[in-house]
């Protein structure tokens, strides 16, 4: 069974951290997800550089020229993570645009992924349909779950859709925003949270974007089965380093 | 269309072969799909129809000439006419898109104009026909071209729109245009992007061309004027992004006795890493929300180009000219800084007419390549030099 799906089935809230890959040195990777782990966070999402984030906020932009400069590359990735099953049990799941993959080869990706204990990956500008036709045969070869986003602008049409083609958890994006530019949710945001856990979906939902401490955490995941933090998180590492990961998590879970 | 030839136009998934596509975050879908589902019905409508033709004949002074360049003919030893896009409002072809989107945004009730520019060009084309329909107008401009074109950044300003630096990676076009599209994230509902070139998701490359190819359907009657044929032997245009390009080929894509000519720019030269030559540097890759060709290093990441036009200086190339080169359909011709420069000037000296440093790449194929005396070659002036005066004024020391 997936990691995901195990995760999914434990009777608690989740908290997922999203981090940069080779931020903000380029061998903090291993020792920032034993880290996460050891301070009871349930998922992580590690993030494949990319140059040209687009629906990422300033934040995470900074993060991923520093990665790139530091020397990250796919190849360098893999390399690390060759034996993080050895120390790390949670779900891990890859979080990148499309290009540097296609230029892997999608295929070879996957592979890649299944052999070093990945579950599953989200990648942003890799639009459902195009996945559905193209793609999902090989995700499904090497057992990895594709994580698809849904907006308060999505249609309930294509979130029955969305939702009828995953199968992990559907990523409820909490506002029409990029990453990182939210403080706070109001009225507006947590009517979309009622209103999507009212449709009672097959797939849980995890919120992100927007949750960067324990107010919006406690918020969102009154509503979702579990919310994911970035930008915040990534702020803490740039303005304390590696070493008070604990805190953070603490300051979220408290 | 001849039988047997293969389909240069956007197919219903919105791919030119294996180019295009719409490779966007799920935020953008519901702004694209409502673009998708309603470009073609809008654009046929007679109503839209109108109201274009109409300010494209009053306000930008369509139809632009076609001139027969006798000077510069008699120099190479071939007919060679200039479609005159430099006459247009504005100073290029770029505002023959601005006005075709600045309607349908008014169509689709969208109040709000975001769009990004490179040189200056794009931005002063939307700044333009925004205050013309009196729409908010927020352009995003990388901070190094900023600096590089001031005059554009004040001619932005006194048209009524708001100038955003582009602060994120190279601070040039590429970046100008993640920023847009950030906007558009974070502005989902009262928001239209003008996108400037044949780039983007479809149906943006689909669009922007057929917005533009009011280019080659004059090209078509004006040669019958000239010489009694409505097609040419070639069509000449340069290659940034590709939307002057895009209309200068429309209705000539499936007119198999026409040959079509890209010319791209090579900067210091294809192999000296300073270059945007992207038919001979780039693979296929996703940038901007389509695959096509793309510079990019081993790893997938998006690389710098260059060239001493801003309006070239792009690393991608549009989908349906991915597809024009990978099939063979046109002809991809590199051509280095000084090349142009020099062909810049030669047009000045010889016809009276000063090119944008972009035109003056496609002037500069008749030193790289041979035409017979009896060919007809068209040539896209897709815009004047004004706005490359200082470049011009520090390459030759004038």
């Amino acid at each position: 069974m997936n990691r995901i799906h195990q995760k999914l089935q434990e009777n608690k809230k989740l908290l997922s951290i999203y981090f940069t890959a080779g931020y903000p040195t380029i061998n903090d990777t291993v020792s920032i997800i034993q880290d996460l782990e050891k301070n009871g966070v349930d998922m992580i999402e590690i993030g494949l550089p990319f140059s040209d984030p687009l629906a990422d906020g300033p934040t995470i932009q900074a993060s991923s020229t520093q990665a790139l400069k530091n020397g990250m590359t796919t190849e360098v990735l893999f390399d690390q993570l060759k034996d993080i099953r050895k120390s790390v049990n949670i779900p891990l799941i890859i979080m990148g645009y499309f290009n540097p993959m296609l230029q892997y080869g999608v295929e070879a990706f996957c592979k890649k992924c299944q052999e070093i204990g990945i579950d599953g990956l989200i990648i942003p500008d890799l639009p459902v349909d195009e996945y559905h036709d193209e793609y999902k045969a090989i995700f499904d070869k090497y057992g990895l779950i594709n994580v698809f986003l849904i907006t308060p602008q999505t249609s309930v049409e294509r979130i029955n859709f969305i939702d009828s083609i995953s199968n992990g958890f559907i990523y409820m994006v909490s506002s029409a925003s990029v990453t990182g530019s939210q403080s706070g949710f109001g009225d507006e945001q947590t009517n979309y949270f009622k209103r999507i856990a009212d449709m009672n979906l097959k797939n849980p939902q995890v919120i992100g974007f927007g949750i960067s401490d324990n107010k919006t955490f406690t918020q969102a995941t009154n509503y979702a089965k579990g919310a994911i933090i970035g930008s915040a998180f990534i702020k803490h590492v740039t303005n304390e380093g590696i070493n008070t990961i604990n805190t953070f998590v603490k300051s979220i879970l408290e | 269309m001849t039988k047997n030839m293969e389909n240069y136009n956007v197919n219903e998934k919105g791919y030119y072969g294996e180019f295009g596509g719409a490779y966007i975050p799920e935020m953008l879908y519901p702004n694209v799909e409502e673009l998708r589902q309603n470009y073609l019905k809008i654009m046929a409508e007679p109503g839209f129809q109108k109201e274009f033709n109409q300010l494209l004949k009053d306000y930008v002074g369509r139809p632009s000439p076609l001139y027969f360049a006798k000077r510069l003919s008699e120099k190479y030893n071939t007919k060679i006419y200039l479609k005159r896009e430099d006459l247009n409002h504005t100073g290029a072809h770029k505002i023959n898109n601005t006005i075709g989107q600045i309607l349908m945004a008014k169509r689709l009730g969208k109040h709000r104009i975001i769009a990004e520019t490179g040189a200056g060009q794009h931005g002063v084309a939307t700044a333009t026909v925004c205050a013309l329909m009196g729409l908010e107008c927020i352009v995003y401009m990388g901070e190094i071209d900023i600096t590089r074109q001031a005059p554009n950044v004040a001619r932005m300003k006194m048209l009524g729109a708001k100038v955003v630096p582009a602060l994120s990676g190279s601070r040039t076009l590429k970046d100008a245009t993640n920023e847009a599209i950030r906007d558009w994230i974070n502005n989902p509902v009262n928001t239209h992007y003008i996108i400037g070139s044949a780039i983007g998701p479809h149906p943006y490359p689909d669009m922007v061309t057929k917005f533009q190819s009011v280019i080659s359907a004059e090209i078509k009657w004006q040669l019958k004027e000239h010489e009694g044929r409505e097609n040419p032997d070639y069509v000449v245009a340069c290659i940034g992004g590709g939307s002057n390009a895009a209309g200068t080929y429309y209705h000539y894509l499936h007119e198999e006795e026409v040959g079509i000519i890209a010319v791209e720019a090579a900067g210091l030269g294809v192999n000296s890493g300073e270059s945007a030559a992207t038919s001979v540097l780039g693979k296929e890759g996703v940038i901007h929300g389509c695959k096509t060709l793309l510079m990019q290093t081993q790893d997938g990441q998006i690389t710098e180009p260059y060239s001493i036009s801003a309006g070239l200086d792009y690393p991608g190339v549009g989908p349906m000219h991915a597809h024009l080169c990978k099939t063979g359909r046109a002809e991809f011709i590199s051509i280095k800084d000084d090349e142009a420069m020099t062909a810049g000037l030669d047009l000045c000296k010889l016809e009276g007419i000063i090119p944008a440093i972009e035109s003056s790449h496609a002037l500069a194929i008749f030193e790289q390549r041979a035409f017979k005396p009896e060919d007809v070659v068209v040539v896209s002036l897709s815009g004047r030099g004004d706005k490359d005066l200082q470049n011009y004024i520090e390459y030759f020391k004038i």
